[in-house]
């Protein structure tokens, strides 16, 4: 028995090994891009072929962050910034509003919308792009960042209106039921009760659809023109286009535009996986 | 007459619950409306002009674009290139995120900077990890050949983007660096919303960690691994940002997905009649195989 048992924990104990080792491979392949990008950063333009990628910059040289930073990086910054602050917002309050009648009314054509919503998930973007480009030309929104804001929203609708829904219908009943006896109406309901409760699920698709909009490219590159007035993930493209010779500059500007996804993300990184299982369960 | 009045209040209520429900619908649907299915409408009914985008007058040629897409050797391609990459995502990413999920399930807390750690690419948008890779990949100082270099000990140049084979199947390799930590996340998840007490249970009845796993846990997946299949089949069918953004489809069209052929053809050529119809095109594919996919995958859960 107790041979049993040892042999078990022998064998347990190579398995952790082989796992542990497959594991610290992961971590280097995902962590090698990384360090390549923030150690060629802090290197002169032409150093970074001179030293090779595995030595570390001789000197550290920041004037490529000053350089970023005074042409405009915050420009592009606070654009992105903008634009997804209202988007999310909006689309917050628009997917729960869709969100209270399909988990918690019985109405005729309740399925029927619930479906219709939830099919638009796979539309493709492109398949859109050309009437999008044509409305913001035809209403004048064409090269401003209004022009994002529609699309964004529209597009980030239908996962959450499904993942929101799947939320409310865990809410009980009885907690409705109750306020409507005190004389609260639909509405009041809806604001005082339902919105407060699924805090959770919202805080969840602001991550997700924060990021994808903060990193959102097609509709930007075809909808912003002028330099003024693009976005984030614009910005890279613009930089390569001045300093196409001068890699290190390039990769300060990666490195500046991924920073704070990553500081929001060791914040929050909690919230991650908690609000996936509440849209993993009903996936 | 007590009837009557009973029918009649409940007629009231389902009315005034009819009239919230527009209320609160109404926003979402106008949106929705606006911006995806009056455009879905719109690009078939634009496939069906010659029309460069600007100039107000467009010409309508009939069914001439679809004609010209059925016979479009290079939009069959893309359509290929697509389908390579979905199925190598799909064998990639998922299989992958499912391990690392597995292996933060068994460790649980103290493996914490493995999570932290492993979901980095993903917070990277697809543009930034197409900049970084085309300079990590280059052949002058970039990571491989460099690494190449130190081990032949003689400078070795290794052209991960620049050749044919190779390109799509680096881009394969980069969109399973940036993905996987999605799908593991997923995982994560799905194994945390698995019951504690039938652990406990599996536990008590003498069942160690790897048969829990293996036995219990894991086919409690079976959902979840579904759905994860289906992102990654649409995901891969409209992959669009980091392939131009690093090769533009080249080289000589290798990487020309069904999306960017369509972007080419719309944004740089302003044929945008044309577009439109690959535009569309796209649409049917990608509908058209979700839905087989979901059909092939209900018969299967079936039985």
């Amino acid at each position: 028995m107790t041979d049993e048992y040892r042999a078990s924990k022998i064998k347990s104990r190579i398995a952790w090994g082989i796992a542990i080792f497959f594991a610290v491979a992961w971590l280097i392949l995902t962590l090698t891009p990384f360090f390549f990008m923030i150690m060629n950063s802090f290197r002169k333009q032409f150093d970074m072929l001179q030293q090779g990628v595995f030595h570390l910059p001789d000197p550290w040289y920041f004037q490529n962050y000053v350089e970023v930073v005074t042409h405009d990086f915050f420009g592009y910054f606070f654009r992105s910034v903008i634009v997804v602050a209202i988007s999310l917002v909006l689309m917050l309050i628009i997917s729960a509003f869709a969100a209270y009648p399909l988990s918690r009314m019985r109405f005729k054509l309740n399925a029927f919308i619930y479906a219709a919503i939830v099919a638009m998930m796979s539309v493709p973007i492109h398949v859109t792009l050309i009437p999008i480009f044509k409305l913001t030309t035809t209403v004048g929104l064409y090269d401003s960042l209004g022009s994002l804001i529609g699309p964004y929203v529209a597009f980030a609708l239908p996962m959450s209106v499904f993942i929101l829904t799947a939320f409310m219908k865990t809410i009980p009943k009885e907690i409705e039921e109750s306020a409507e006896i005190d004389g609260c109406n639909r509405y009041r309901n809806f604001f005082m009760m339902i919105l407060p409760l699924s805090k959770a699920g919202l805080s969840t698709l602001a991550i997700y659809n924060g990021v994808s909009m903060w990193n959102e490219f097609a509709f930007a590159n075809t909808f912003l023109i002028t330099p003024q007035k693009k976005t984030l993930p614009l910005a890279l493209g613009q930089f390569k286009g001045e300093h196409s010779l001068n890699i290190p500059i390039n990769m300060s500007v990666l490195t500046l535009s991924v920073l704070p996804m990553i500081i929001l993300f060791i914040i929050f990184q909690d919230k991650l996986v908690k609000g996936m299982m509440a849209g993993a369960v009903k996936g | 007459m007590e009837k009557g009045r009973n029918t009649g209040l409940a007629r009231t209520r389902a009315r005034s619950t009819a009239g919230a429900a527009t209320v609160f619908l109404l926003p979402a649907l106008i949106l929705i409306i606006v911006f995806i299915v009056y455009p879905v409408i719109d690009t078939f009914v634009i496939s069906g002009f010659k029309w460069n985008g600007i100039s107000s007058d467009r010409t309508l040629i009939g069914l001439d674009n679809w004609n010209t897409l059925i016979h479009d050797e290079m939009f069959w391609k893309s359509f290929g290139h697509n389908l390579t990459v979905m199925v190598f995502s799909i064998l990639l990413q998922i299989p992958l995120g499912m391990l690392l999920a597995t292996f933060l399930d068994a460790g649980g807390k103290k493996f914490n900077i493995f999570k932290i750690i492993w979901f980095l690419p993903y917070l990277m948008s697809s543009v930034a990890i197409a900049f970084l890779f085309v300079y990590a990949l280059a052949t002058n100082g970039g990571l491989i050949s460099s690494l190449a270099t130190l081990i032949n000990g003689k400078k070795t140049t290794i052209d991960l983007l620049g050749k044919s084979p190779n390109a799509l199947f680096t881009i394969i390799g980069v969109m399973a660096w940036q993905f996987t930590p999605f799908y593991m996340v997923y995982f994560v998840a799905g194994y945390g919303n698995i019951d504690t007490t039938i652990y406990e249970a599996a536990v008590i009845d003498g069942a160690t960690r790897g048969q829990y796993l293996r036995y219990i846990a894991i086919p409690l997946l079976g959902p979840i691994f579904k759905t994860a299949c289906t992102m990654s089949l649409i995901g891969s069918l409209k992959y669009f940002d980091m392939i131009w953004n690093m090769t533009q489809g080249g080289p000589a069209g290798t990487t020309e997905l069904m999306a960017t052929y369509m972007y080419k053809l719309s944004f740089q050529q302003f044929n945008m009649g044309y577009g439109s119809t690959v535009a569309a095109g796209m649409f049917i594919l990608i509908t058209a195989i979700a839905l087989l996919f979901n059909k092939v995958f209900r018969v299967k859960e079936d039985y």
